[in-house]
């Protein structure tokens, strides 16, 4: 492992190596974490709460400290490195603007802080407030901002001092659906105008999808996967990040062959299923296979496809451009089946039985959870 | 109970007592005095003899003669006190505003069988005492005589004690000055003597200590805390039976007497003349003057004392040498103005 | 919706029946707080007011003197009064002789000028007139004073309702003869010392307080819950016992011979007892003491709802832990430092138990001289004009305050 990162050109901004995380010495928060974050990326930490991801990010800034393994920022060793010396920006998840001081002085904090000629500071600051497009708010505090607005002042005060790494704890959580896909958009257009380097913690997934170059999944403390967002919905590398990501069916059988990245998994009702393996363990091991409601073909459409699975329609969904239909398959009566307009027939109706087809391809079969 | 100040607290919580004790069935009367030794000698010599005779209960308080409770009472018509013990000027003033009822002696007894001065408009003499020079003659070598000696810290070193206030205080200074007994009030009625006497106790101010409740003497002379200290000659003469070895020195001591009265307004007139009445008779005030050295007013009670305890009463002619009466009309008038006077000299 | 209200007779009505049903409502709003108000005017307002008007009231001498008085108000001032005005003195003094009021006129008059009561008294016991013999020469007679015009001039004086005499009085300040305010004597001054020392050592409390409990409130917003709920157990014992009794174990604590004295001597720390009671420093240590948790509380309940997101915010801008302590986390508990810091102004300025019990003569406040002028002399204009000049400095300090960390400022730095 050394000789490799030896070889690397571009040494990565951030290195965990082996990090545990423990607060009560008994359960750890943070089992055994090794990740890169190259210069330039925007990662994201993804899980559901007390999966670790915060603590990961409360690490990288200093606020908590190991319990074993080491962080490297730039190179350096930062385990015992006090925060204030860390040079990282976080965007918090409330703000955290400082409320007795104004708009403008939130935004001279840091570079005071740093002893900047008063020039440069008010240079700075206004640069800073036109970047997030507050040229005319520095004069007011932060109660008199909307949510968005005080948003955006967060987002500047993490920056106006140009640190190499920001990290951003559920900075949208706050805010409403409409105003969060618009600073989705804007927080990216920043980053790639600064190519600054993100760590950004979130649990919405859309999110995490919409934004990210790469997206860690985290949970119990484990990374799950750590991919592009593409990657991360097509090759789900194990049962929890099929289902944490995106909408899925489950069926679950047992193997009965696997070889060469394939598998054929017998379910429950006796059908078997063709699919392609990913942490699939031996012959007769428990399986859960995976299949995305829009790789569901039906009737004639399924003649192309390997498998073939009979189907009971319990709930037909009109969303406009595409139909959701509900339907009993194998064992599962949430099997949803998401379809274009034009290939549903107006003559479907809840009762019918029909047949469905999956490509091989589009089946991933998993080793099912535990519990 | 090492500390006098703990002794004022405690009269604190108990006057709080006192305000509180109801009036409950007719045949209660309450009296109020000064407390501690006075009190105990009261309760021997007038209260329980009192309640044998009568079967009247006597419900006894004591506080330190402020007048505002009984102002209040008296102003609101609901006077829950029917018998209060006062020092000679306020009895004086609070006749005039009209606090106490103007007194019909044929209920009392023959007038001319009191001291002269016992005999006033609303109140009747109760006892003379004396306020003294006392010291504990177990830490004192030499003894001082005077009241010369008490401002000489340098042959007697140490804190004094003197009654917080300017009454008595001024007139001590004006002694130690060296103005005769007779011509106290006289000077003190001047401006050059109020600044003469204020001029004595700046000579000693770092020395002394005050005191307000009677008790806090003799604790403090047999505590150590004070070499010398004026004090109620009661006061000392008790601490002397319970075995402290405090003495007296009466020239220059000045003498006073107290009263009792009758709050206006107390629907327990008749009740409150049959316990003055009682407690002016020569055999209670005789057994009084037993248990505390305070002077009988009644004469009768006088000629009936052992003459050995006669010599411990204000009221003996030895003691009485080079002593000053309490001028109440003085301190009636000038009262006041040498109060504040005083507290602005003792606040500086 | 139009027609509805042409069908009603117009708009006017409209109005009036939204008037009529607001009406209603307010009435019930007011109905709703009418018991607080009148228990706050009977209990607070009536009674202050009261006192204010004891500061100033002056009805002794015209109640006693009515004619006098009136008769005096057509005098110049200059020469001896009239006859009309002696033959109404003499007959205000037929009326009541020996009444209690014509004592409560000699009392007040004998406040401006000490020996005037036996003038009085002694003038209304001895007035004997003959016939034939004027009311002049008969009140000279007795009392030769009455030749002299000060005399009528201070008659004259108290025959106003109000005074300013007792005010004037509490900020060492007298009338002379003439009318003109000068400052009094300094033998004679002693309340405006005693006020500033009131200020002094109830910013001495305050500022001890704040020093004391400013660290044990930021322990207290820091720790678990749990521990906090038990130093905060600690922190208010001190309120399950009475005032009197903790005063009293501090005499004891810090008499000559008490256990602080004796624990510093048998360590060999100190030859002499030191002198730690009945002088300021035993004030201080006992005010201190009652009045702690007074400052605790309310920065504990400021601080608790500072979120720690401020200071981790600071410290990731690159202020050491110091900087950002003293730069965000200091003035967003401003609030409850101007809130704690206040409260114990305010309770220090009325102290009096402790002072009186634990101070020597120079430690005295200005509640003592409040207590004194009530129990001992009964000069109520005097408690109530002291009272009446502590409560304004209160007040206004309370309104330096409110401009500094009033509920408009507060509202901007309240963390939210």
């Amino acid at each position: 492992m050394r000789e490799d990162t030896q070889l690397d050109q571009a040494e990565p901004l951030i290195r965990f190596r082996n990090v545990q995380k423990t607060y009560d010495g008994e359960t750890l928060i943070v089992r055994d974490l090794t990740i890169d974050v190259q210069r330039g990326e925007f990662l994201t930490l993804l899980g559901p709460s007390g999966s670790g991801k915060t603590t990961c990010l409360m690490m990288l800034a200093g606020f908590e400290t190991p319990t074993s393994g080491e962080i490297r920022l730039d190179g350096k060793v930062i385990n015992r490195v006090p925060p204030h010396q860390r040079n990282i920006g976080i965007v918090f998840q409330n703000y955290a603007l400082f409320p007795h001081m104004t708009v403008a002085d939130n935004l001279r904090f840091p570079l005071q802080a740093r002893k900047r000629p008063k020039a440069e500071i008010e240079e700075r600051v206004a640069g800073a407030l036109a970047m997030v497009r507050m040229d005319t708010f520095g004069a007011r505090y932060p109660q008199q901002l909307s949510g968005g607005q005080q948003q955006r002042i967060a987002l500047a005060r993490a920056l106006v001092f140009e640190p190499k790494l920001v990290l951003m704890d559920e900075p949208l959580g706050a805010l409403d659906k409409q105003l969060r896909e618009h600073m989705q958009l804007e927080i990216r257009q920043i980053h790639e105008r600064l190519g600054v380097t993100v760590v950004y913690v979130t649990h919405d997934q859309g999110e995490a999808l919409t934004m990210s170059d790469r997206i860690a999944v985290f949970n119990h403390g484990v990374i799950q996967q750590c991919d592009a967002p593409a990657t991360l919905y097509e090759e789900p590398a194990n049962a929890f990040v099929a289902s944490f990501i995106g909408e899925n069916n489950a069926l679950d059988g047992r193997v009965e062959v696997a070889a060469d990245g394939r598998c054929r998994v017998r379910l429950d009702d006796g059908s078997c299923i063709e699919a392609r393996a990913a942490d699939v363990r031996e012959v007769g091991s428990p399986a859960m296979l995976s299949i995305r409601p829009e790789r569901v073909h039906l009737n004639g459409a399924a003649a192309g496809a390997e498998n073939r699975l009979t189907a009971a329609v319990e709930e037909l969904i009109y969303l406009g451009d595409h139909v959701r239909i509900r339907m009993q398959v194998a064992n599962n009566a949430n099997f949803i089946a998401k379809l274009p307009i034009s290939e549903v027939h107006g003559h479907m109706k809840p009762g019918d039985r029909m047949t469905i087809g999956v490509k091989a391809d589009h089946v991933r079969a998993f080793a099912a959870p535990v519990g | 109970m090492q500390t006098p100040k703990t002794l004022v607290i405690l009269a604190l919580a108990l006057s709080t007592t006192a305000f509180v004790a109801a009036r409950a069935n007719a045949e209660e009367l309450t009296v109020i005095s000064f407390g501690g030794a006075v009190q105990k000698a009261q309760e021997k010599a007038y209260y329980e003899p009192f309640s044998k005779e009568t079967g009247i209960k006597i419900v006894a308080g004591e506080y330190n003669g402020e007048q505002a409770k009984i102002k209040a009472m008296v102003d609101t018509k609901n006077v829950t006190w029917d018998v209060v013990e006062l020092e000679s000027a306020e009895l004086y003033r609070g006749c005039e505003e009209g606090l106490y009822e103007q007194l019909d002696f044929a209920k009392i007894g023959d007038t001319k069988n009191f001291v002269p001065k016992a005999v006033s408009e609303c109140g009747i003499g109760t006892f003379v005492w004396s306020t003294v020079l006392a010291y504990d003659a177990d830490k004192l070598t030499t003894r001082p005589a005077s009241w010369q000696d008490f401002w000489d810290v340098r042959k007697f070193p140490g804190k004094r004690g003197l009654r917080k206030g300017a009454k008595f205080t001024l007139e001590i200074a004006l002694l130690a000055d060296g103005v005769k007994p007779a011509d106290v009030y006289t000077v003190l009625g001047t401006k050059e003597g109020v600044e003469r006497a204020f001029a004595k106790l700046d000579q000693i101010k770092p020395n002394l200590q005050w005191w307000e409740a009677g008790a806090q003497p003799p604790q403090m002379l047999a505590a150590g805390d004070l070499v010398m200290s004026s004090a109620y000659n009661g006061r000392i003469a008790t601490a002397q039976k319970e075995g402290k070895n405090l003495k007296i020195v009466w020239s220059g001591s000045i003498y006073d007497a107290d009263h009792w009265a009758i709050p206006t307004g107390t629907p327990k007139q008749a009740l409150a003349y049959k316990f003055i009445a009682f407690a002016s008779s020569p055999g209670p005030q005789k057994v009084y003057s037993s248990e505390i050295a305070y002077g009988p007013t009644n004469l009768k009670a006088v000629e009936a004392l052992d003459p050995k305890r006669v010599a411990d009463l204000p009221t003996a002619p030895k003691n009485l040498e080079g002593a000053v009466a309490s001028n109440t009309q003085f301190w009636v008038e000038h009262g006041e103005e040498l109060e504040q006077r005083f507290n602005a000299w003792a606040a500086k | 919706m139009s027609v509805a209200i042409e069908m009603d007779g117009g708009v006017p009505n409209l109005k009036a029946r939204l008037r009529r049903a607001e009406r209603l409502t307010k009435l019930k709003y007011i109905g709703l707080i009418i018991p607080l108000a009148l228990f706050l005017l009977v209990t607070f307002l009536w009674p202050i007011g009261s006192l204010l008007y004891r500061a100033v009231a002056n009805p002794e001498v015209i109640e006693a003197l009515p004619r006098t008085t009136q008769a005096l108000r057509g005098w110049d001032g200059e020469t001896l009064p009239g006859d009309d005005v002696f033959d109404a003195f003499a007959g205000d003094l037929d009326g009541n002789r020996r009444s209690p009021v014509l004592a409560g006129a000699a009392k007040r008059l004998n406040m401006e000028e000490p020996g005037f009561r036996s003038v009085l008294i002694n003038t209304a016991r001895k007035l004997d007139r003959q016939p034939g013999q004027s009311a002049k020469d008969a009140i000279l007679a007795v009392e030769p004073r009455w030749g002299d015009v000060s005399a009528w001039r201070l008659v004259a004086r108290n025959g106003q309702l109000v005074t300013p005499f007792y005010i004037l009085s509490a900020l060492d300040l007298r009338i002379t003869d003439d009318g003109a305010i000068v400052r009094a004597p300094d033998d004679q001054a002693i309340y405006v010392e005693i006020l500033l020392r009131t200020l002094w050592m109830s910013v001495v409390v305050t500022a001890l307080c704040m020093l004391l409990g400013y660290p044990l409130a930021y322990l207290l917003a820091q720790v678990s819950t749990g521990t906090g709920n038990l130093l905060m157990i600690l922190v208010l014992l001190p309120f399950w016992t009475s005032v009197l009794v903790r005063v009293a174990a501090w005499i004891v604590l810090l008499q000559k011979e008490g256990p602080i004295n004796k624990a510093m001597l048998a360590l060999g720390l100190i030859t002499e007892p030191l002198q730690l009671v009945f002088n300021r420093f035993g004030v201080y240590i006992a005010m201190v003491h009652i009045l702690l948790p007074f400052v605790v509380l309310p920065l504990y309940a400021v601080m608790k709802s500072i979120k720690p997101a401020y200071v981790r915010a600071a410290i990731s801008l690159g202020a050491p832990p110091f900087s950002a302590f003293w730069k965000i986390y200091f003035p967003l508990s401003l609030p409850g430092v101007g809130a704690g810091g206040l409260l114990v102004f305010i309770l220090c300025m009325g102290y009096y138990i402790t002072p009186a019990l634990l101070g020597s003569p120079r430690e005295q406040m200005a509640s003592y001289f409040v207590a004194f002028y009530t129990n001992e002399t009964i000069n109520w204009g005097m408690a109530a004009a002291l009272s009446a000049v502590l409560l304004s400095a209160t007040m206004i300090l309370y309104v330096i305050y409110a401009r500094h960390f009033g509920p408009a400022r507060a509202n901007q730095i309240t963390p939210r």
